[in-house]
C-alpha cells in the first residue's frame, strides 16, 4: 500500500490523453486517416471507443472522415476526428458544414511543420490562423489549445462542453510534441468530469434564430419524428431558402451565438506579477518554454507577467486586455512566421509587441524567450 | 382478443411539385422511390434521405423522411457515419452522376465495406445543374458544354466498380423502367450496401445535344458494355452489424486507467537533469529512454521525453531528449545536456549541436569509433567489446543510459532494474541494465 503523500503517476502522452477525455465526455464515434503526427489517437480510438460501446473508423481519406463524423452525430453520436495540417486541409469544406448545419463535433489538429507534407515528425505551431479561417465564409470558430498532458484531457472535455453548448464545431489545436511526448503526470492532475450533457428534441424545427444568439436543442435522426438537416442557407425548418431576410438571419445567427457569448469561452492561465513592464503571451507547447522563462526572469529579479491563452479563438480581449494594463511591451514566442502576434498587436495598443518565432522544426527555448523579455 | 389495425404510409411525398425541368426523369425516379417506400411500409421517421448536390440535391425537399443535405459528392460519408452511429435507419443516398465521380473513392470504400445504405445514381450522362458540362459518366463522344467536339474520356461504370469491389446489390436500369419501384424496394431492403443506376433524361441538355432517347437508351447502355438489370446479387455481412458482432465480447470493458506507477525509491536528483540519446532507429532509442524514465518515476521523479526521428521508423536516427526532474516541470527542448550517450553514426551526425552546446561539467558516453568527439564536455569511452557478451543492437540505448544513471546517480539503479522488470523484453532489457552498470564500473 502506498500513503496517500506518495507521488502517483504514470507516463503517458497527449494523445492518450485526449482519447481518454473523448471517451469521458461521452465520445461514441470517431472517424480519422493516418497521418503523423495525429495517428496515435486514431489508433487509441480504433482500440479503445469499440470497448465503450462506440464505433471508430479510419475513413478512406480525411474529407471521409470527417464527414462520417457529421453523419454520426446527426445519427445521435458524440463525435471526435484527428488529423493534422494536410487532413485540416481537407477538413475544410467539412468545417462549412458543420458551422452552416450546426453539428457539434471536436476537431483534433495536432500541428506538424507545413506547408503541404512539410515535415510529417516535426513540431510547428503553423496551423493558427489556418483553424480559425480554413473554411468559406469567415464565421467564428472555437479553437482550443492545450500546453500539456493534463490540459489536453480537460481541453478535450471542454472543447465538448463548447461544441454541444454552442451546436458547433470545437478545434483542439495540439502539435507533435503535445501529442507524442511521453510525460509523468501525476494521476490527481487530471480533473473529475461529468459526461457532457446534450439535450435532443424529439420533435420542431430544427433551427431557431430568435433571438440571433440562440442555441435550439439539436434533433437527432431516429428520435421522434422526422426532420431536415442542410448545408444550404436554410430557414428554420431546414428548408434551401434565398429570401435575404432569412439568409441574414440565419448567417447573423452563426455569428450571434458565439460572439455574444465570448465571456463563456474566454480561457487564459494569467501569472500576474505586479507592477510588470513585460507580458510573455503564449500559447500550447511553447507555453513550456514561457512559464520557465517567467520563472527565470522573477528568479533574476524581473518583474515579468505570463500568459497562457487556452481559448484562442474568439480572442479572449477581456483577459489579454487586463492582462496588458500597465505593460510596456509584449512578448510573443510561437512557432510559426508570427501568427498570433497579429492578434496581439491589435489589441496592445502602443505597446511594442516582440515576436519570438522558430519555423525550423526545433522548440523555441527558455533562453530565447527570456533574451527577448530581459 | 384486441387487434392493432396498422395503416401503411399512403404517400412519403410532400404536397409539392418537383422543381425539375419537363421531360426530366428525376421526378419519376423519385416516384418509383415513393412507391418503394409505402411497399416496405417504413416509418418516415426512420428513413434519411441523403441527398447530394445538383439537382438531385434537390430531391429531399419533396419527401416527408428526416433529410440530409450535405457537399457535392461527399453524401455516402454522411450516410455511412448515420448508419454506424444508429444502424436501424433506412439510409437512402440520392446523387447524381456528377456524384460519382467527384465522391468515387467514397462509393468504392462504401462498396468495399458493405455499408447497409442504398444508393440511387440519377445517372443524365452531364452536369444539369451547371450547365450541361460533362460528367464521369458522359459516353465517349458525347457532345457537352465542355465537349464540344466530343467527350474524349472512358465513362465510368459505377456498378462494376462498386459491384467487383464487394457492394451486395448492384443494378442498372433507368427511369422507364416499369418495376423500378421493386429494384429500389429490394436494395432498400438488402442489409448491405445497394447501388442502383438509373439512366434518365436531361432534358435541359445532354439529349439537346445528343441521339439519345428513351426509345434507345437500352441500346445504347448494351453498345457502350454497360449491361443493364441486376448485375450483382450477395448476402455479405453489413458492416454496422459485423462491427458490432466483432467488437461484442470487448464491449462494456474499458482498459482501466490510470495507470500509475508507484514511487518505491528515493532519488537523489535535486535539479531537473537532461540527458540525451543518440543513436539509429529500430536501435530501441525511444524504449530505453522510457524505462529510465519510469525508473525516475519509481524514484518519485518527474520524467518525460522528446523523441525525434524520420518518418521512416526504422532507419536513419533515432534521437530522444529526457528529462529527470526532481518537481514538475514544463515541458521544453534539451539545449545543453548533462549527459549524452552517442552510440551510433546516424545519431552522431545528429548530436552536434548538443555536444556544442554542453560545458566542461557535461558528460558524453560513446563508443570507441567516436572517441575524438568535439565538446568542452568529458568524453568516456565505453568500448562495447569490454561486456561479457556481444551486446545486441537493440540494447545499445539502455546500456549507455543504465551506464549514464550508473556513472551520475539520479536515482537508485534498482529502481531502474524494478521498472525493465515491470515492462516487456523484460530479460533482456535487465540484462543491457547489468552490462551498462558493468561499463560503467569498468
Amino acid at each position: 500500500m502506498t500513503t496517500s503523500t506518495a507521488p502517483r503517476r504514470e507516463y503517458v502522452d497527449g494523445a492518450t490523453a485526449i482519447v481518454r477525455g473523448a471517451i469521458d465526455a461521452g465520445c461514441t464515434f470517431f472517424a480519422g486517416y493516418p497521418i503523423t503526427p495525429a495517428s496515435g489517437i486514431l489508433m487509441a480510438m480504433m482500440r479503445e471507443l469499440p470497448k465503450v460501446g462506440g464505433v471508430a473508423m479510419q475513413g478512406e481519406d480525411e474529407i471521409a472522415s470527417i464527414g462520417m463524423c457529421i453523419g454520426a452525430v446527426m445519427g445521435g453520436a458524440k463525435a471526435l476526428t484527428a488529423t493534422s495540417g494536410p487532413g485540416i486541409s481537407l477538413y475544410s469544406e467539412h468545417i462549412g458544414l458543420a458551422v452552416m448545419g450546426e453539428v457539434p463535433l471536436v476537431i483534433v489538429d495536432v500541428q506538424r511543420l507545413g506547408p503541404a507534407t512539410g515535415g510529417a515528425t516535426t513540431v510547428a505551431q503553423g496551423d493558427v490562423q489556418f483553424v480559425r479561417w480554413g473554411t468559406a465564409g469567415g464565421y467564428p470558430m472555437i479553437v482550443l489549445a492545450p500546453s500539456s498532458t493534463p490540459e489536453s484531457y480537460e481541453l478535450t472535455v471542454e472543447a465538448f462542453e463548447l461544441s454541444e453548448r454552442f451546436r458547433c464545431p470545437v478545434v483542439l489545436l495540439t502539435d507533435k510534441e503535445l501529442a507524442m511526448t511521453l510525460s509523468a503526470v501525476d494521476v490527481d492532475a487530471y480533473p473529475d468530469v461529468e459526461p457532457v450533457a446534450r439535450t435532443i428534441k424529439d420533435t420542431g424545427l430544427p433551427y431557431s434564430w430568435a433571438p440571433a444568439d440562440t442555441v435550439e436543442p439539436m434533433r437527432a435522426y431516429g428520435v421522434g419524428d422526422a426532420f431536415r438537416f442542410t448545408g444550404s442557407t436554410h430557414d428554420e425548418g431546414g428548408y434551401i431558402t434565398k429570401l435575404p431576410a432569412k439568409v441574414g438571419a440565419l448567417n447573423e445567427h452563426l455569428v450571434a451565438k458565439i460572439e455574444d457569448h465570448r465571456d463563456e469561452i474566454e480561457m487564459v492561465d494569467l501569472d500576474a506579477d505586479e507592477p510588470a513592464d513585460t507580458v510573455i503571451v503564449s500559447y500550447g507547447v511553447t507555453a513550456g518554454a514561457a512559464r520557465a522563462a517567467v520563472g527565470r526572469l522573477r528568479a533574476d529579479g524581473t518583474p515579468v507577467t505570463g500568459v497562457v491563452v487556452k481559448s484562442l479563438w474568439p480572442i479572449p480581449v477581456t483577459s489579454l486586455t487586463e492582462a496588458f494594463a500597465g505593460a510596456a511591451r509584449i512578448v510573443v514566442p510561437e512557432l510559426n512566421v508570427g501568427l498570433y502576434r497579429r492578434e496581439i498587436e491589435r489589441i496592445a495598443g502602443r505597446r511594442d509587441v516582440i515576436g519570438v518565432n522558430r519555423i525550423d522544426g526545433k522548440l523555441i527555448t527558455v533562453d530565447e524567450i527570456v533574451e527577448a523579455a530581459r | 382478443m384486441s387487434t392493432i389495425t396498422i395503416t401503411p404510409v399512403a404517400t412519403f411525398r410532400t404536397d409539392d411539385p418537383y422543381p425539375f425541368c419537363p421531360g426530366c426523369g428525376h421526378g419519376p425516379v423519385l416516384d418509383r422511390l415513393n412507391e418503394a417506400m409505402i411497399k416496405l411500409d417504413l416509418d418516415p421517421a426512420k428513413v434519411v434521405i441523403v441527398s447530394d448536390i445538383g439537382c438531385s440535391g434537390l430531391s429531399d425537399q419533396y419527401f416527408v423522411t428526416s433529410a440530409f443535405h450535405g457537399l457535392h459528392g461527399r453524401s455516402v460519408t454522411y450516410a455511412t457515419g448515420i448508419k454506424l452511429a444508429n444502424p436501424e435507419l433506412e439510409v437512402v443516398v440520392i446523387m447524381g452522376d456528377g456524384g460519382t465521380g467527384i465522391g468515387g473513392t467514397h462509393l468504392l470504400s462504401a462498396a468495399r465495406r458493405n455499408i447497409g445504405v442504398t444508393v440511387i445514381v440519377m445517372n443524365n450522362l452531364n452536369f444539369g445543374m451547371t450547365g450541361g458540362q460533362h460528367s464521369t459518366t458522359t459516353p465517349e463522344g458525347g457532345v457537352t458544354a465542355t465537349t464540344p467536339l466530343g467527350n474524349l474520356e472512358h465513362p465510368l461504370d459505377i456498378c462494376a466498380t462498386v459491384g467487383v469491389n464487394g457492394a451486395a446489390y448492384v443494378y442498372r436500369g433507368s427511369s422507364f423502367d416499369h418495376d423500378l419501384a421493386d429494384r429500389i424496394a429490394e436494395g432498400i431492403r438488402r442489409p448491405g450496401f445497394a447501388l442502383l443506376d438509373i439512366w434518365d433524361l436531361c432534358t435541359a441538355y445532354y439529349v439537346r445535344s445528343n441521339k439519345f432517347t428513351r426509345a434507345g437508351m437500352e441500346d445504347s447502355m448494351r453498345s457502350w458494355g454497360l449491361e443493364p438489370g441486376l448485375l450483382y446479387d450477395r448476402q455479405t455481412p453489413e458492416y454496422a452489424t459485423a462491427y458490432r458482432r466483432i467488437h461484442a465480447d470487448i464491449a462494456g470493458k474499458p482498459t482501466p486507467r490510470p495507470r500509475p506507477v508507484d514511487a518505491t525509491h528515493e532519488a537523489s536528483l535535486d535539479e531537473p537533469m537532461a540527458l540525451v540519446v543518440a543513436g539509429s532507429a529500430g536501435g530501441k532509442i525511444r524504449s530505453a529512454a522510457k524505462i529510465v524514465a519510469l525508473g525516475g518515476i519509481r524514484s518519485g521523479l518527474w520524467a518525460a521525453q522528446r523523441d525525434d526521428y524520420p518518418v521512416t521508423v526504422k532507419a536513419g536516427h533515432s534521437v530522444t531528449e529526457l528529462w529527470l526532474a526532481p518537481d514538475e516541470m514544463p515541458m521544453a527542448a534539451v539545449s545543453a545536456p548533462d549527459v549524452m550517450a552517442v552510440i551510433s553514426a546516424d545519431g552522431h551526425a545528429k548530436a552536434g549541436p548538443y555536444l556544442a552546446a554542453m560545458g566542461a561539467d557535461g558528460l558524453v558516453l560513446t563508443v570507441p569509433d567516436f572517441a575524438d568527439l568535439d565538446t568542452k564536455a568529458q568524453v568516456r569511452v565505453l568500448d562495447p567489446k569490454a561486456a561479457p557478451k556481444r551486446i545486441p543492437k537493440t540494447s545499445m540505448g539502455l546500456v549507455y543510459l543504465s551506464a549514464a544513471i550508473a556513472l551520475t546517480g539520479p536515482y537508485p539503479i534498482d529502481a531502474l532494474r524494478e521498472a525493465a522488470a515491470a515492462g516487456s523484453f523484460a530479460e533482456v532489457n535487465l540484462e543491457a541494465i547489468d552490462t551498462g552498470v558493468l561499463l560503467a564500473r569498468s
